[in-house]
């Protein structure tokens, strides 16, 4: 079981003056912000606090100056990032392109692609979807159709995505798609991926309403989208590699437990200090599992900055984190006998919108049955 | 350093590997002593690594040196490895003599000790519940308050008479009726930051259910993949995969929670790392026994299958030194105190 292991995050001295500024600067941004909208966690958009967050050079952390970046330490960002998340910020419009869409460009991209995206990401003012799903296509991405075709000058791309998360206020979008048929020996073979520029002509994007009626999520259509030759990202054919080596930084963050957070703190709120035992079982089991994945999941950090290889533990942390995340609203309805509804005041309402969240928890970023096999893999079991 | 630490951890394996066969587990379970296998664990110097080296010791952390106890635990090593171990840290510590022989110490959450000021020594007297290999121990490091704070006691075979117990795997936890006059120099306060026996014993426990469980983990996965049905491994029914995915899942939390409990006594912080820790695995150890089983069928639940050696212990070790219960009331007692502004800033400080 050695494979399993999580080394100890490395303790790492000098967070505090970060960690109190942040806490300083969110006291005051988010002054007004009830716990209704602390709740929608990472998936709040607000333009406006992401370009502040840019000015004070917490996007892009750990990028070179060159691009924007500030040159600092993985753990640096991950005080930022938990802080935000503990606190319900909502970072929603920079998040992606932060975590995932950011490296990417820095890893595989052309110079001029960096020069472009990469500093426009860290003030703030580019923000990125991720186009992966499809109609057909959500578990098994493999099997995704829609195509790049060569044209002179670039390509035109056809096809459906779905699920992108705030593509209605992204400036563009990382797209995953066949540039070529699969091989014979290898269906992830013929993959590629494009920066794509959301005001492009032919590309439709169309809210899709989640169960509680809000639009976070879009289908995009693209009709004969011209995407020049300099906008695809990485070497042509590489797109599986690429998208799976993004996964691993998607898999093990903060938000893979933090989702309920501000669910337990107004829990915390109703109980008091006097609570009942079970009561101070329930809370205490609940932050001690939310310690011990934040400490797996600094040890996933720790594995990415030594540049080792983490898809098994980022898979535990966030089939982990997904459970936490959805037993919180099952515990707070347990411990507070409530009637929910999304329009009453103070508990109820931050219940109702968790719970009505909460099958996405185990969905977005893997399904749980994904992160499973990639464990039972793990195990030597496929 | 490191390569020194996995040479020790290679070495204790390859010795438990050696004396801890199923007749030895077997005759343990029914009360014989294992002395061969701790004649071993001396000769290594295991018991007293945690011990500077001016008292004989090899001078190591004691948060390095009870990574050994999950080794012993994946081993069912039954003999009081982790017990000794942190004792004789802890008598070290408080500058107390080291008795030689395995060593053991009662939690002092449930002890009902007294203990009143004699001349130059101390009246002890009170009962002490479940105390492991309390009849085999050379000496059982015991604490009871006093006005100046908790003092510790070491208590020699003379100062206390034995009734037998055991646990659901059969390791003894006996009931030791103290009566004695302990002389001043086997007497200390409680040194700081080491925090109470209770803690201490929570930690080691924890240790080992972490290792219990990557014992079983190893065992499940190999059954899956010989045990064919249906004319296919277990191993290739999704289903199967399913279960032991989350079973691995149990694993790496109870290993991370281990580090944490192991840590936090190493920095002369056990709260709240040691309540987190001991809660955490103390459910994995009941969700990880219960996939085992599964996994492994009816043959899993024959006494013949060897199984049952990690699992019962699994059973027993998360209820002492305290329950995933007690430990969560006292971590959520502190986050309630804390208050909702203040519960992320506590969970931060961990």
């Amino acid at each position: 079981m050695e494979n399993l292991s999580f080394l100890r995050p490395p303790e790492i001295n000098g967070l505090d003056t970060l960690r109190a500024e942040v806490r300083q600067f969110l006291e005051v941004e988010l002054a007004s912000r009830q716990p209704v909208a602390r709740a929608e966690s990472w998936t709040g958009f607000d333009a406006t606090f992401s370009r502040k967050l840019g000015e004070r050079g917490w996007i892009g952390m750990t990028w070179p100056k060159r691009y924007g970046g500030h040159e600092r330490t993985s753990f640096e960002r991950y005080v930022v990032l938990e802080e935000m998340l503990a606190a319900g910020a909502p970072v929603s419009a920079h998040w992606i392109a932060d975590r995932q869409s950011g490296p990417l460009i820095l890893r595989v991209g052309t110079e001029e692609q960096r020069l472009k995206y990469l500093p426009a990401i860290t003030r703030g003012e580019c923000f990125v979807s991720a186009g992966l799903s499809e109609p057909d296509t959500g578990s098994d991405l493999a099997s995704a159709r829609t195509r790049a075709t060569s044209v002179d000058g670039g390509y035109v791309i056809n096809g459906t995505k779905v699920w992108t998360t705030y593509a209605h206020h992204s400036h563009v979008l990382i797209l995953f798609c066949r540039t070529s048929p699969p091989s014979k020996e290898n269906r992830h073979d013929g993959f590629s991926q494009f920066i794509v520029d959301l005001k492009s002509p032919g590309i439709h994007v169309s809210p899709i309403l989640d169960i509680a009626g809000k639009h976070h999520i879009n289908q995009i259509i693209f009709e004969d989208v011209f995407v020049p030759e300099s906008n695809l990202l990485g070497a042509k054919g590489d797109g599986w590699k690429q998208v799976i080596s993004e996964l691993a930084n998607e898999r093990s963050g903060p938000e893979r437990f933090l989702s309920s957070f501000t669910l337990l703190v107004e829990l915390v709120r109703e109980l008091g200090s006097n609570p009942s035992q079970e009561a101070a079982a329930a809370i205490g089991r609940l932050g001690g599992h939310i310690c011990v994945l934040r400490n797996m999941s600094r040890s996933v950090a720790g594995m990415l900055h030594a540049g080792d290889d983490p898809t098994l533990q980022a898979a535990i942390v966030k089939d982990l984190g997904a459970l936490l995340e959805q037993e919180i609203p099952e515990i707070a309805r347990r411990l507070v006998p409530l009637e929910l509804s999304v329009d009453s005041p103070g508990l109820s309402a931050v219940l109702a919108a968790t719970l009505l969240q909460s099958p996405s928890f185990s969905l977005r970023g893997g399904a749980r049955e994904i992160l499973r096999g990639i464990i039972a893999r793990g195990l030597g079991l496929r | 350093m490191d390569e020194y630490l996995h040479l020790m951890r290679q070495t204790a394996d390859r010795l438990f590997a050696t004396h801890c066969d199923r007749s030895i587990l077997t005759q343990s379970a029914a009360g014989v002593w294992p002395g061969e296998l701790w004649r071993a664990v001396e000769e290594a110097g295991f018991p007293l690594a945690a011990v500077s080296e001016t008292k004989g010791g090899l001078g190591l952390s004691i948060d390095t040196v009870l990574d050994l106890v999950r080794t012993a635990a994946e081993h069912s090593a039954p003999v009081p490895f982790g017990e000794t171990i942190a004792a004789a840290w802890l008598l070290d510590r408080a500058e107390l003599t080291i008795p030689v022989g395995p060593l053991t110490f009662a939690s002092d959450r449930s002890a009902s000790l007294t203990a009143s000021k004699s001349g130059t020594g101390w009246l002890l007297a009170g009962k002490l519940e479940r105390v492991a290999y309390g009849r085999f121990a050379a000496a059982c490091v015991a604490a009871a308050p006093s006005a100046e704070g908790v003092r510790l006691f070491v208590l020699g075979r003379a100062d206390y008479t034995v009734t037998h117990g055991s646990n659901l795997a059969g390791e003894p936890r006996d009931t030791l009726m103290v009566s004695a006059s302990i002389p001043e120099e086997r007497v200390r306060l409680v040194p700081t930051q080491v925090g109470s026996l209770h803690a201490l014993g929570a930690v080691v426990r924890t240790c080992q259910i972490a290792g219990a469980l990557s014992r079983i983990g190893v065992q499940s996965v190999n059954y899956a993949q010989e045990r064919v049905q249906f004319g296919r491994p277990l191993s290739k029914f999704q289903a199967i995969q399913q279960s032991l995915a989350v079973l691995g899942d149990q694993i790496a939390a109870a290993a991370v929670a281990a580090d944490m409990a192991r840590h936090g006594i190493g920095e002369g912080r056990p709260f709240p790392k040691v309540a987190i820790a001991k809660a955490r695995a103390g459910e994995s150890a009941g969700i990880g026994a219960s996939i085992a089983h599964q996994v492994h069928g009816a043959i899993g639940f024959a006494l013949e299958h060897s199984l049952h050696f990690s699992t019962k212990r699994l059973w027993s070790w998360r209820d002492e030194f305290g329950s995933e219960h007690e430990w969560n009331v006292d971590f959520g007692r502190h986050l309630l105190e804390a208050g909702p502004e203040r519960l992320w800033s506590e969970i931060a400080l961990v």
